[in-house]
């Protein structure tokens, strides 16, 4: 038994359409489904897998990037949805070699183990604080409870957002 | 001389990590790269019927729809499917084999377009039909029917007899559901296609010769047709020690279209691959008056698949910790039309010791004695099943030193006697234990004339920490800066090792490095002795260390000479040394982790709400390779076991066979608002007899006690056992 293939005729895709998106401060044109969600693109047109899929559901928060400076999941972001804006993704936290504050107090934290959240938890954080509504420890757990974290390294993200904004840059 | 072993250092590979640079299994790409979605069954058991692919092939961009009945030619004996991680006694699944329906979410189709967006569509549309047969998904209406395994641990004494004249008995089962790893990275594999039909398999896994050897059995591919890589894995918990199917399932796309495919699967699928097994624990303690024991069982019931007989140490671990004249253990599967259960952080002894530990606090409320006291009271310094003195044990100091840090001496006895404003509080402790395991490992050592350092093994690291643990043991021995050292690990082709698990992978790869080293050292020894002019000539191989980059005097730092200098005099431009981890069997003592948990709850009187305020984990480790990065191994497994006991529960509709809560939001996991102060201590433990460096590893032990001791924190703030994990508000307020 074969799977048959003789039952339906031919379904075309919806038709592309074009987005202009800056990302990490690069002008980038592309067209894409209107399908194609803002995580996809990242990762499968622009080989930007810094930007992590963990359920493509918004559920756990891996794919969190930064769009007109506010987090948001990539993965519930459908691309065309934001023609113009401008994403920063994990890879345009650094300048240059210099890393971001978080990205180094994440180091010095131990504020990961397997690396897969991080870039997540990472732009979450730069996303909080900016908000500039949590001052406290519990505020900051509060408030990052969106970036789930298996491998349990919640009271080291909690220091490392703690370093970060009290000697940030 | 700059130390490394047993620093805290922070990760070498850390900085990959921050800035997204680290690529993991899906992330590798082809320009040949093609996308394969798995249609999923739909049912627990029985046949497939017809599968009409037709819509899915007439998506425009769809290349193939894979099933049984297209498939490309697999092995035909189990041998070829039973990896170095599979059961012994049983059937291992095959993958797209055949018609037959094992479980729930078994990969029935892969629909392979030239995009992602287009096999997820097309997937939606494959229509298939079964042929379902009757099943059985719920172990406790099998729990009758549970056969016996043969488990090393032997009966002593009489316990029924015992238990029967004990003055003070406590005897209760505790139930353990079904639990997912849920790693935050989804299962998927790269396959590269290369002309000949080679293989380059980039797969999120713990063992990449153990996927190496698999996918070469399966496919009866030639040993040096396939080379499979993960240098980085976002997270397994023993998900990854047996390969996972999307690897077969990738590879045969691969082969059958001959270009590059990538499979990811998503996240309900992945309730279709392995999990913690449910069980229930059946403890029956007798204690005399004075609080020792006189009789101790423990029958573990667990759940297995039809196809394999799946088991782990769930008992046996009040042999370790607790003297008892009479003992009797046992160990029962009920097989069920399930997948297979894995190996999930500390199979066995996470479900086992919560139910020990439980029912330790049970007897100590039926004796009114303290909890620590009864564990003091029945520490054991010999391993009682192997009638053996222990390596090392220093739960005694854990204890001591976890209950100072924690302030356990201020606890009021009695339940529902402490309170912060509305919430009750509650004080729980508990033990814990895991073994300490060495496994034959092997490294090879390059040491090139520029300073530079490369340190490779095909082992894995899931998040553990091995990357830095590999430099700092290798930059301590060889005397070299961390920075000099490039570490490789995560290839098939590297030296041999075995899947990354047990907690055995810092002892083992450690003492292949530690003897790599000793060779280079030798080497250059022989040389830096006998140039001429060497400011070292007459010392001996014991007067000198290597440090700074160079061979010196111990005595006498100045008298040296710069390890590149060596090397030139010896026309080498590198030195290369491959050793293995070299241990010696020790059958005259047991080997252990032990650790103490003590756990603080707040509850809400009225609402049932639990947060766990507070957590002192102490573990005895023997030595600690890094202190950082051990640190969040064990606040990892913490928090893993503050999931296990309030909120983690994959649930079966059992009259479908089919688990309803199959995705991240709806099996619970702890998020950061869970998790408030835990506190990680490490008791100094010198071990001279385990292995040279007296190391024990980390990874397991410390979930293992953690659900136990936030169990009995519940009991006594509010008086209410809840033995069947997790502990939610319903069942408290039920």
């Amino acid at each position: 038994m074969s799977p048959s293939r003789e039952s339906a005729a031919p379904l075309t895709k919806p038709a592309p359409l074009s987005v202009t998106l800056r990302i990490n401060g690069e002008s980038r044109t592309l067209s894409v489904a209107p399908w194609t969600t803002l995580l996809d693109l990242l990762r499968n047109h622009l080989d930007l897998t810094g930007t992590k899929k963990g359920c493509d559901h918004g559920q756990c928060g891996a794919c969190t990037v930064l769009i007109d400076g506010r987090r948001a999941l990539s993965c519930l972001t459908l691309a065309v949805m934001k023609d113009g804006a401008e994403i920063t993704t994990i890879e345009g936290l650094a300048k240059g070699d210099e890393l971001h504050p978080l990205q180094q107090a994440f180091i010095d934290h131990d504020a990961f183990q397997c690396g897969y959240c991080t870039p997540g938890q990472i732009c979450s954080a730069a996303g909080l604080i900016a908000e500039g509504k949590a001052k406290t420890r519990e505020e900051i757990r509060e408030l990052m409870s969106g970036n789930i974290c298996r491998c349990g390294a919640y009271p080291n993200i909690v220091g490392a957002i703690e370093q970060a904004m009290g000697g940030g840059r | 001389m700059t130390a490394h072993i047993g620093t805290a250092t922070s990760r070498v590979d850390g900085r990959a990590k921050v800035t997204g640079a680290a690529k993991y299994a899906a992330e590798f790409t082809a320009p040949d790269l093609a996308f394969g979605v798995v249609v999923s069954a739909t049912i627990p058991k029985g046949r497939i019927v017809s599968i009409d692919a037709g819509r899915a092939c007439a998506v425009e961009g769809v290349i193939d729809v894979l099933t049984h009945a297209n498939r490309i030619r697999m092995a035909d004996k189990d041998e070829a499917y039973r990896d170095e991680v599979a059961p012994e006694d049983g059937a291992p699944y095959r993958p797209l084999y055949d018609d037959r329906v094992h479980f729930n979410f078994q990969p029935v189709a892969l629909v392979v377009a030239e995009d992602e967006d287009t096999a997820r569509f097309a997937a939606t549309l494959v229509d298939i039909r079964y042929h379902t047969e009757e099943f059985a998904t719920d172990l406790h209406a099998r729990r009758e029917q549970a056969f016996k395994v043969d488990k090393p641990v032997k009966p002593r004494g009489d316990a029924t007899k015992a238990l029967s004249g004990a003055s003070v008995r406590h005897d209760a089962d505790y139930g353990v559901p079904i639990e997912y790893h849920n790693p935050m990275e989804l299962y998927g594999s790269t396959v590269l296609w290369r002309e000949g039909g080679k293989l380059v398999v980039y797969d999120k896994t713990q063992g990449v010769q153990n996927v190496q050897r698999y996918v070469c059995g399966v496919f009866e591919l030639k040993e040096g047709d396939v080379q499979v890589m993960s240098p980085f894995v976002g997270g397994a918990f023993g998900s990854g020690l047996r390969p996972q199917y999307q690897v077969v399932l990738a590879a045969m796309a691969a082969l059958k279209l001959k270009r590059a495919v990538r499979v990811v699967l998503s996240r309900a699928q992945m309730y279709g691959l392995c999990y913690r097994p449910a069980t229930i624990e059946r403890l029956a303690l007798g204690a005399r008056e004075d609080g020792t024991l006189a009789a101790l069982t423990h029958e573990a019931i667990a759940m297995t698949s039809q196809h394999e007989a799946f088991s782990r140490n769930d008992i046996g671990w009040g042999e370790v910790l607790y003297a008892s004249a009479n003992s009797r253990a046992t160990h029962r599967l009920a097989k069920l039309d399930v997948p297979t259960p894995g190996d999930m952080r500390a199979p066995g002894a996470a479900s086992g010791v919560y139910g020990l530990e439980c029912a330790m606090d049970e007897l100590a409320v039926a004796l009114k004695m303290d909890p620590l006291a009864l564990r003091l009271r029945c520490y054991s310094d010999r391993d009682q099943d192997k009638d053996l003195p222990f390596s090392s044990k220093r739960l005694k100091e854990c204890y001591q030193q976890g209950a100072d840090a924690f302030g356990w001496s201020k606890r009021s006895p009695k339940p529902r006697s402490m309170r912060d404003g509305r919430e009750l509080v509650g004080w729980g402790m508990a033990s814990g234990a895991w073994e300490a395991m060495q496994m034959p490992f092997a490294t090879r050592i390059v040491m090139t004339a520029n300073g530079h350092v490369e340190v490779a093994s095909a082992t894995s690291d899931i998040g553990t920490g091995t990357y830095t643990i590999m430099a700092q043991v290798a930059a301590e021995m060889l005397g070299v800066p961390l920075d000099s050292i490039t570490v490789k690990l995560g290839d098939s082709t590297l030296p041999k090792a075995p899947v990354e698990g047990g907690s055995w992978t810092a002892a083992s790869i450690s003492h292949a490095i530690v003897n790599a080293a000793d060779d280079i050292r030798a080497e250059l020894l022989k040389i830096a002795f006998t140039m001429q002019d060497s400011p070292l000539q007459g010392l001996s191989a014991e007067e000198v260390t290597l440090a700074d980059g160079a061979v010196m005097a111990i005595a006498d730092r100045s008298r040296s000479v710069p390890m590149a200098d060596i090397m030139r005099h010896g026309g080498m431009d590198r030195i290369e040394k491959e050793r293995g981890s070299e241990f010696e069997n020790d059958d005259q003592h047991a080997h252990n982790t032990h650790s103490a948990i003590f756990a603080e709850v707040k509850v809400d009187e009225e609402l049932g709400v639990i947060r766990v305020t507070r957590i002192v984990s102490a573990v005895a480790a023997g030595r600690i390779l890094n202190t950082k990065t051990a640190a969040s191994q064990i606040m990892g497994g913490v928090v893993m076991g503050v999931g296990m006991a309030l909120h983690e529960e994959a649930t079966i509709d059992h009259r479908f066979g089919r688990i309803m809560n199959a995705n991240v939001a709806e099996y619970h996991m702890p998020v950061n608002a869970d998790i408030h102060d835990i506190r990680v201590i490490f008791v100094d433990e010198e071990d001279r007899i385990i292995n040279k460096m007296g190391i024990k590893g980390v990874g397991e032990i410390g979930i293992v006690g953690v659900p136990a001791a936030i169990a009995n924190a519940v009991y006594h703030a509010t008086g209410k056992r809840v033995r069947d994990l997790p502990i939610t508000l319903d069942k408290l307020l039920g």
